[in-house]
């Protein structure tokens, strides 16, 4: 028609019952046409992960379950700057997205963001620190986790600061944390570039281990880089269970989860 | 409920509501009860008939008039395009028996004056989605015998290219037959949407089955189409039976046009294809004069099975779809009008009728001799060109394929 639909789903946990519409319909309406149809570029914005007390239907994490819907992109920005710059792109782009907005970083994460127009490419991975022994993936709120889980391996708190739990050999590890922001089509060439340098990888995301975008980035690492891998790939996640209210904080990977998989990974 | 309680609570069941005691009044469905009221001229001078006066029930709203105007022109066409049709299907359901066509088929033999019918009252820029069922809606609404068979059996010259097959069948202004039950009423609800916002004058119908009459996708697509009033118009094609399921056992409610809360709803004969088109005709205008949406059900029979897997006889009788064919067989009752009506001899509907066939036939043989799909095409249409992964896996040396 000419036009861009963009539409919204107020919780991503409500975006079960559109499955049909969104992986039948708009991820497939071009190819089962052959070419004839397309859904005009159609962007869903859909906030996800968990918001700290939200519980069963609140606080998930669905993207995995769209992964093998060729046909449609599915994004999840970290921060405003990375959101306007993403938000465009989608827009922009004539493929369906997806587009996940953290939950909890609408309230959290704070940038000035540029007024003027810009977009950030889609499929393409960000290197937020540049390191050589080990690299750490993840996308949307853990990355946070993920920095400070840095921090307290560089520097541990008195808790943590003994032999046992954080060896002094890690602590200077050079860690290369990556945002992945679009998850499908995901960037396999850089991750797997970063991987081939540091031998070592480090998966964390909020969605459950079954199934989730870990196992497949995971999967083809191993197949990859084989050669290459000093550790097997380590992932954390939330758990394989539903995100119960009063366990959400255990559910979601904490910074001494990520830490103690980094030490495991780097220690291997 | 597992199946060695079955027995036990369906005679429970039937013993408090008994299936057959709730009997539910429909329109007439017989194909040939019009009744000429003008003498006809000239091929192309209107003349005028009547419909049997039990042709539609209203559901807060008035019937559409029982007096039509056609043309001999109209009823000579509607015949070739319900015997070409016919052929069509018949060839289908033969490829499919012969191994052929692959994966799933589903035949709207019985139904053809909803199809025609449809197309007759139709201008060329309304758009239609359909159900599974939607062969004969995609050579109407602009497609070719042979691209549709070519589509059924995977070849480049199909209307998809070999990608959809039976049920992803498009053209300009048909939106597909669906593979997933009722989920193309949404989908018509946003097409009539999306033309009411570009302030385009034209409707758009929505097609389902009385078993897709259940989904819930559909009530939420009437409540919104009613709230934002648009030129949709909801067609229930009652053939009275869902896969294995008459329409008795699986809806609480049989008379579909009453199911649209606010919307009012129009009942109509779909076995004759003149109350078809005066039906169609009716909704048309009704939702062009923005009174929002409407509810038709045309009350029609299938002979064949829900698709090919299905037989279409454990859940009713032989003799049922028997006495269907040979009484109320919607070609039959437009033939028997074009003759007793004097419009054309029985020879000419028979030379019509032999063309046809080979129309189909040659269509046949076409599509048979179409390539099948190339490799390179397993890979387009995905993403948009330009915008792809760098690869995707595939049936290549390394199964993955570089853009």
């Amino acid at each position: 028609m000419g036009h861009t639909a963009i539409a919204e789903i107020q919780f991503s946990d409500y975006i079960y019952p559109a499955f049909d519409q969104i992986v039948n319909e708009a991820a497939k309406i071009r190819y089962r046409s052959g070419g004839q149809f397309n859904v005009g570029g159609l962007t869903i914005r859909t906030p996800s992960m968990a918001v700290g007390h939200g519980g069963l239907y609140h606080s998930q994490s669905p993207e995995g379950f769209f992964l093998a819907a060729s046909g449609l992109k599915v994004v999840i920005p970290r921060s405003p700057i990375q959101a306007k710059g993403l938000l465009l792109a989608s827009i922009r782009d004539p493929n369906p997205v997806i587009f996940m907005e953290p939950k909890i970083l609408y309230r959290s994460s704070v940038e000035q963001v540029p007024v003027s127009d810009y977009t950030l490419p889609l499929s393409k991975i960000e290197t937020l620190i540049p390191g050589s022994d080990l690299t750490l993936l993840s996308y949307g709120t853990p990355l946070y986790t993920c920095e400070t889980a840095l921090s307290l391996l560089s520097s541990p708190p008195p808790e943590l600061d003994n032999e046992k739990m954080i060896p002094k050999g890690v602590r200077s590890a050079k860690v290369e944390l990556i945002d992945l922001r679009t998850i499908l089509p995901w960037d396999m060439e850089g991750v797997i570039e970063s991987v081939n340098r540091t031998g070592r990888l480090v998966i964390v995301h909020e969605a459950g281990k079954m199934g989730g975008v870990g196992a497949e980035i995971a999967a083809e690492v191993q197949k990859r880089c084989f050669l290459r891998l000093e550790a097997p790939v380590k992932r954390v996640c939330g758990w394989d269970t539903p995100v119960g209210l009063q366990y959400e904080k255990f559910y979601i990977p904490d910074a001494v989860r990520v830490v103690d998989a980094l030490v495991e990974t780097l220690k291997f | 409920m597992s199946t060695r309680l079955a027995p036990f609570a369906r005679r429970v069941l039937s013993r408090r509501i008994p299936l057959g005691a709730r009997s539910v009044q429909t329109v007439n469905i017989e194909a040939d009860s019009t009744r000429l009221a003008s003498q006809p001229g000239e091929p192309s001078q209107p003349f005028t008939v009547t419909l049997n006066e039990n042709s539609f029930r209203g559901y807060r709203t008035e019937t559409p008039g029982l007096d039509v105007s056609v043309t001999k022109e109209n009823l000579i066409e509607w015949f070739q395009q319900m015997t070409l049709m016919r052929k069509m299907e018949q060839a289908a359901g033969a490829l499919y028996q012969a191994k052929l066509i692959r994966g799933f088929c589903h035949l709207a033999v019985g139904q053809e004056a909803v199809s025609v019918g449809f197309h007759s009252s139709m201008e060329k820029d309304d758009k239609l989605i359909t159900s599974y069922r939607c062969h004969p809606f995609a050579v109407l609404r602009g497609g070719t015998v042979k691209g549709v068979l070519a589509e059924l059996l995977g070849r480049q010259d199909g209307m998809s290219h070999g990608k959809g097959g039976s049920m992803h069948i498009f053209t300009p202004t048909f939106f597909g037959g669906n593979g997933i039950v009722g989920a193309q009423v949404p989908l018509g609800a946003g097409i009539a949407f999306a033309d009411k916002y570009m302030g385009k004058k034209t409707v758009t119908f929505a097609l389902y089955g009385d078993g897709a009459s259940n989904q819930g996708q559909v009530f939420e697509s009437f409540n919104m189409a009613k709230l934002w009033n648009l030129p949709c118009v909801f067609v229930c094609e009652n053939n009275k039976y869902g896969m294995g399921t008459s329409a008795e056992r699986s809806s609480s409610n049989t008379e579909y046009y009453t199911r649209g809360d606010l919307i009012p709803g129009i009942q109509a004969n779909g076995m004759d294809i003149i109350a078809v088109h005066q039906a169609v005709k009716h909704a048309r205008e009704w939702a062009l004069a923005d009174k929002g949406p409407l509810l038709l059900e045309f009350v029609t029979y299938r002979y064949g099975g829900h698709s090919m897997s299905d037989p279409g006889t454990t859940y009713r009788t032989r003799e049922e779809v028997q006495r269907m064919r040979s009484t109320q067989d919607p070609i039959k009752g437009l033939q028997k009008y074009i003759e007793e009506w004097g419009l054309a001899s029985e020879e000419e509907l028979k030379e019509i009728d032999k063309k046809a066939k080979q129309e189909v036939d040659a269509a046949v043989e076409e599509a048979k001799q179409s390539a099948e799909p190339q490799l390179k095409d397993l890979w387009t249409d995905i993403y948009y060109a330009g915008t792809e992964p760098a690869t995707m896996r595939g049936r290549e040396r390394e199964e993955v394929h570089h853009y």
